[in-house]
This record gives C-alpha cells, structure tokens and sequence, in this order.
C-alpha cells in the first residue's frame, strides 16, 4: 500500500509541478460559468436558463472534453517509464507490476477528480450565490452527481488508456491509439448504433438494442446527466434508447464503475504478461 | 548465505538460446566482473538475478531467497547501464522518490547525495545534469537501503578518473563490510585491480569463472620477460636458447631489449638461467592482463594482442 501511495504521490505532483491540474480546473471552471451565464441565449436572452439545461449542456461537452483530458493525461502511464528508461529501475524495487499500475491509476485518478471537484465546484458556488432564485437544493445534487459522474468516466478513460500504455512500446503509437479510442467511443459508436437501427427498420432486437448504450461509457454517462432530468420526449437520438432501459440510475452508476474496474483489471492482466 | 547462486541456468528468448546451462555464485564481500561482449549474456543474467524475467530452466536463488521477491529486492542495489531519471524532478526529488519505494530511511538521502558529490547540483533539475552527473545519482540510487547485493552495469562510463577513483574506492569499502558486488563493464584495465573473480560469457555459456591466477592458469598463456642486456642482444640470446630451448618460446628485439615468451612453467627455470649468466643489466616480467585472458577466451581474432610489454 505505501509504495502504491508513493506511485501516485509522485503522479500527482507531477500534475500539480507541469500545471495540468490547474489548467484543467481553470478549463472545467470556465466552461462551467460559461454555460450557466450564456446558457439561455438561445431563447433570445443572457441569464441563467435552469439546472437541467445547464447540466444538459455540461454534460454535452464533457461528453468531447472528459475522454480527451483523461486519455491524455495516461496514455503515457507505462510506455513513457519505458522510453524514458526508468521502467526497469522501478521493476528492480521492492514493488509489483499491479502496484506500480494501481499507485498510477490512483495518481492521475486523483488529479482529474481534484480537477472535476475544482472546476465545476467553483462553478457551482458561483451559480449559488450569484444566480437569485435558484434553487440551492437541487443544484448541489445535480452538481454533485455531475461530478462523481464525470469523475467517474474520466477514470474509465484513464484506464482504457492504460491498457494502450502497457501493451505498446513506443509513445507516439499509445497516443495515436488513445486517440483512435476517443474516436470510437465518442464519435463512432453512436453513429453505428444509429446506423443499425436504421438499417434494420426495427427488424433489430428491440429488447436487445437499449443495453448496447452500456457498451460505451459515454452514453452512460450522457444517460445519467440527461435522462434523470428530462422527458423522454425531449430525448434526441440514440439516447431515446435509455428510456427503455429497466436498471435505473443505481444500475448506470454500477455499468460506470465497471467502466473502468474491467479495463483496470485488463490493463494489469496485460502489464503482468509483459516483458521488461 | 550466498548473494545469488545461478545453477544451470538456460534462458530462451523466442526460441533463441540467450543463456545456456550456466552455473554461477557470488558470495558477500566479494566482487565479481562479469565480462563479455555485446549480447554474451551479462544482462540477461542480470535480469534473471534481478527476477525481471523467471528462467527457461534451473534454479537462481538470491540471498537465500527468490529472485524478484520484493522482501529480496529491498536489498539489492542495482545500476542499471545507461541509467535514466525523470528529467523534470531535481536529483533530491528523485533520490527521495526511490528511496520511499525501497523503505530506506529519508536521512540517507542527502547523504548518498554527499556522497557521489553531487552536492552542490541536488537542488537542481535532472535535466540539466551531465552524463557523469546522471551516472552518479544512479550510484546514489544504487546505494539506497544498504544492500546486500549490488549490481553494477558499466557504472564507470561518463566518470571522471578522480571519480572513478572515488568509486572503486567506495566499491573495496563496501565489499569489506560484506556486500557482494557485480560489476559489469568493458573497460577492462580499469577493473582489473578491484575483482576478485572474474566470470567471461561468451554466447550465453560461461568460458571461464575464477580470480585472476587461476584463469591465466586455465588460459595457459605465455608470460613475457623483457631483457635489457649487459652486453650485446645476440649473447643474450645465446643464454636463452641454450637454458632448454623449449617448444612455444618465441623472441624478438626492440629498442635494445629482447622479449622473450616464456610457458609459465619454465619461467623461473629460464629466470634462473639469464641470472646465472650475467648478461642480464635490466629484467621485466609481464603477466598477461585481465584483457589478455579475457581475448584468450573469447577468441578474438583480429583484436587479439599478447602478453604485452608496456
């Protein structure tokens, strides 16, 4: 346990020393305040619009931002230890594969949660005080759930990125993979869940179709920000699927968790097969 | 207790045989040179001794224990060659780092840091460090802990001779206080002074183990006396043939002196003889180096150089 804390305590001070923590809480905060300001103009109008459609819209640019942030931050994780030649002089002490992996997990896990808590917390104080007739209540729980989710879906990147980090042997190659991974999930599986449904008029599993939304940790995500909030009328796109979903949030807070808890586990399975 | 104990130890890598049936100890206050050209085997028997990798087949044990157990590694101390740090934290950052990861008290810190005089540039970023600069924070980090074990890849590459100097010195220190060293390099002059026993691989098998005397014994190479003489070259020739001109003498002149090769055995017969004569004004004697016995070994065709006078 001390030397997974000894990984991480160095993980995050380099985040603090190279100011990714700061900057992405400056990002987070920005964004946040942004949103919540400017939020209504669409109706003509600058104010703040209301809890939900400010979240809706948090949420919406989570969905891009999150991923990218958090695969940046790992892809590096143990591919970079390698180039930089330091991987083998750490596997020469007194620590394991899984511990150096775990004390990295909790390292940069722990600056993107620091980063989300910041950023969007700062926000949220500010809609509290600055925004009359809100109500306080109900704010604070959505920002809370808003943040445990981003966090949480930060983490299930940070982890998929890992599993890029341990398998390859060069860097450029982890980043280009990190980036084909954002790619798939963000931008892809949509469209092809879409496309599916579509193509096949309907002849598709309809019981089958909504539980492919798990599949991708972003939808997950996007149902759990969005779909709590809104009528299933407003819903747009594949996100309409999640209406059909019979697991209810305490099911998507568990299918997030999974998010990043299989791919840890990969990651580590794969780090431990590796040859140093 | 040995420090590690190799006992036919193969190792496969995709089916190429990287280390073939070597049988290996070190025991502590000792040091032993690990010597072998490019891709003989050193690293890989580091590594297995290391635990980074589990053998093909036969056994390693180290202090007692398994290779690459953490209750093992903690005393281990390990320089790996062409060591590397993070470039963005200072040599004290880094120290403190690896010295958390291996239990060792934070006090030694600064103190290895003294040490390998790295002193004045422990505040400053890794980075702007010179190889030999590099070099020494590793041998601090090697340091950490008090190991038992110590292994040491090339750890004089980039080193001024006042530091190197520094650190042989170290190095007897520390073999007298019982750490088992193993120092790898191919600088092979500047080692042979501080080895007990040198170990040469060559293609993955182990040539030859043993201290110095035992492997010029084994190499049966030709010791080199270098004659000046009283009179003239030609008359101490005369005394040379005549005292038992035996099968693999060889003699040439230069600058005056005769060198004459003589089999270790009939030496001092030889020795005895040139004094007997008188026509001796100047005697040296050359035992083939550590590089000698190493190219014997190994074979080396074209670098091949014999017992040599200066």
């Amino acid at each position: 346990m001390n030397s997974i804390w000894t990984i991480a305590r160095k993980e995050l001070s380099d985040s603090l020393r190279n100011r990714w923590l700061i900057a992405i809480a400056i990002v987070f905060a920005t964004l946040a305040v942004g949103i919540a300001w400017f939020g209504a103009a669409a109706s003509g109008q600058v104010g703040y619009a209301s809890t939900p459609a400010t979240i809706a819209s948090l949420a919406s640019l989570g969905i891009f931002l999150i991923p990218l942030i958090a695969l940046l931050l790992a892809y590096d994780a143990i591919v970079g230890e390698e180039e930089g030649g330091t991987l083998l002089l750490l596997m020469t002490y007194p620590l394991s594969r899984g511990q150096l992996l775990f004390g990295k997990f909790l390292g940069h896990g722990l600056t993107l949660a620091l980063a989300t808590l910041i950023g969007f917390g700062v926000a949220g104080v500010a809609i509290a005080l600055l925004v009359e007739d809100v109500a306080v209540g109900a704010l604070a729980v959505a920002m809370l759930r808003f943040i445990v989710s981003t966090t949480l879906l930060g983490w299930s990147f940070i982890a998929l990125a890992y599993v890029v980090s341990v398998r390859v042997s060069e860097k450029p190659v982890a980043a280009g993979l990190a980036l084909a991974i954002w790619f798939f999930f963000v931008l892809i599986f949509d469209l092809m869940l879409l496309g599916t449904l579509v193509a096949s008029q309907g002849e598709f599993n309809p019981e089958l179709l909504p539980w492919l939304l798990l599949l991708n940790p972003t939808d997950i995500y996007r149902l759990l920000n969005i779909v709590t909030f809104s009528d299933s009328a407003q819903l747009s796109g594949v996100l309409s699927l999640g209406a059909d979903l019979p697991i209810g949030p305490s099911g998507l807070w568990l299918a997030l968790v999974l998010w990043f808890v299989i791919p840890l586990t990969g990651a580590w399975a794969l780090f431990r097969s590796r040859r140093i | 207790m040995s420090c590690f104990r190799l006992e036919n130890v193969s190792y496969k890598y995709d089916k190429a045989l990287v280390l073939n049936g070597v049988d290996l100890r070190l025991e502590p206050g000792e040091i032993l040179g690990l010597f072998g050209h490019n891709g003989a085997g050193k690293t890989t028997s580091i590594k297995l001794i290391l635990g980074l990798m589990t053998p093909s087949q036969g056994k390693v044990s180290v202090l007692d224990g398994e290779a690459g157990d953490p209750k093992i590694s903690q005393y281990i101390g390990y320089l790996p060659e062409n060591v590397m740090f993070y470039p963005q934290l200072t040599g004290h950052e880094i120290l403190a780092h690896f010295a958390r990861l291996k239990g060792a008290s934070l006090r030694q810190v600064p103190e290895l840091l003294g040490q390998v005089g790295l002193d004045d540039a422990m505040d400053s970023r890794v980075k702007t460090y010179s190889k030999g600069m590099r070099q020494r924070l590793g041998l601090a980090q090697a340091l950490l802990g008090k190991p038992r074990l110590l292994m040491l890849d090339e750890p004089t590459v980039g080193l001024d001779p006042v530091a190197t100097a520094d650190l042989y010195r170290l190095l007897r220190k520390l073999r007298d206080e019982g750490t088992g060293i193993v120092l790898c390099s191919h600088v092979l002059p500047g080692v042979e002074p501080y080895i007990d026993r040198a170990a040469i691989l060559t293609e993955g098998s182990l040539k030859a183990v043993g201290d110095l005397a035992s492997l010029r014994r084994q190499a049966n190479m030709p010791t080199t006396l270098s004659i000046e003489p009283e009179s003239t070259v030609a008359a101490l020739e005369s005394v040379v043939n005549n005292a038992k001109a035996s099968a693999g003498l060889m003699m040439r002149h230069d600058n005056g002196r005769l060198h004459v090769d003589v089999r270790p055995a009939e030496k001092m017969a030889l020795v005895k003889a040139l004094m007997a004569s008188g026509e001796v004004r100047d005697l040296g004697i050359y035992q083939p180096t550590l590089e000698d016995v190493y190219v014997h070994f190994i074979g080396s065709g074209g670098l091949a150089h014999r017992g040599g006078a200066q």
